[in-house]
């Protein structure tokens, strides 16, 4: 049962991403890329990480690609008609490159055994938080830092000359 | 783990790849290729996680946490700059950024 869910939440990420990268119009771009994000959740549920699938739905989907429609919205980019979107021309290498590695990957992956490895026990966000707290605890200070210096940098990069 | 690990890797590269090849295909669009640099680390977060759910070790969950902050500042930034670039410009397109007169 959760096999079938995994395949099937596989294969609308896929196919949600694609529809994404192909769209021209980036707001409907923005959206597709929601759908994947939101299917890459349950999938991070279904691995055991109940934490990881919250923030992802909470600040991919509900943060950053909002921020992307806001960016879309202000800056009035909606319109694929003013040519900015690729043609054949830029498909044609991006096709080349991306299929050369996916078909590398595919060889290396398929020459291998694929086994179901013996069930851990399963993870309680109890114990993934005391690991962040407990080990990680300069890891989540400098993360802090990092944001409050991106704040600084968006407040001048976005000051209006006055 | 309900599927082996090789198959979360084929999705994950999948993924990447194919964040990758939009992010060539976009190269004229600021605004997209920001969108296809998501997907990439997207699934990259997948395959922390897969990792953490084969070996049952939780750092590989928090390093797809840690990856999403540092995402969300880079995001932040990164907007700022394109919003910062477009009231110089008029427009999103790369290559009208190609000069370095200050």
């Amino acid at each position: 049962m959760e096999q079938a869910i995994f395949y099937i939440l596989a294969a609308t990420a896929v196919i949600a991403t694609i529809l994404a990268i192909t769209e021209k119009h980036p707001v409907h771009a923005i959206l597709y890329l929601v759908t994947s994000l939101f299917s890459m959740a349950v999938i991070f549920y279904l691995l055991m990480a109940p934490l990881v699938a919250a923030f992802e739905v909470i600040l991919y989907a509900g943060a950053i690609m909002v921020l992307f429609l806001f960016v879309i919205m202000m800056l009035d980019l909606g319109h694929p008609e003013k040519g900015l979107s690729p043609g054949w021309r830029e498909w044609l290498p991006a096709l080349l490159l991306s299929g050369a590695s996916i078909a590398s990957l595919a060889v290396i992956v398929v020459s291998r055994s694929a086994a179901v490895a013996a069930h851990p026990a399963g993870l309680s966000i109890r114990e993934v938080a005391l690991r962040l707290f407990r080990e990680h605890g300069l890891a989540v200070e400098l993360i802090s830092l990092q944001l409050l210096f991106a704040l600084v940098g968006a407040l001048y990069l976005g000051r209006s000359k006055s | 783990m309900i599927v082996p690990l090789e198959h979360i890797l084929i999705l994950a590269g999948l993924l990447f790849f194919i964040g990758l090849g939009g992010l060539l295909a976009w190269r004229a669009n600021l605004i997209m290729m920001l969108v296809c640099i998501e997907v990439m680390l997207n699934a990259v977060m997948l395959v922390f996680v897969g990792g953490s759910a084969r070996w049952g070790n939780p750092d590989g969950q928090l390093f797809a946490i840690f990856i999403m902050a540092l995402t969300s500042a880079e995001v932040s930034l990164a907007l700022a700059m394109v919003v910062y670039l477009h009231r110089r410009r008029k427009t999103v397109d790369t290559d009208a950024f190609s000069g370095m007169k200050g």
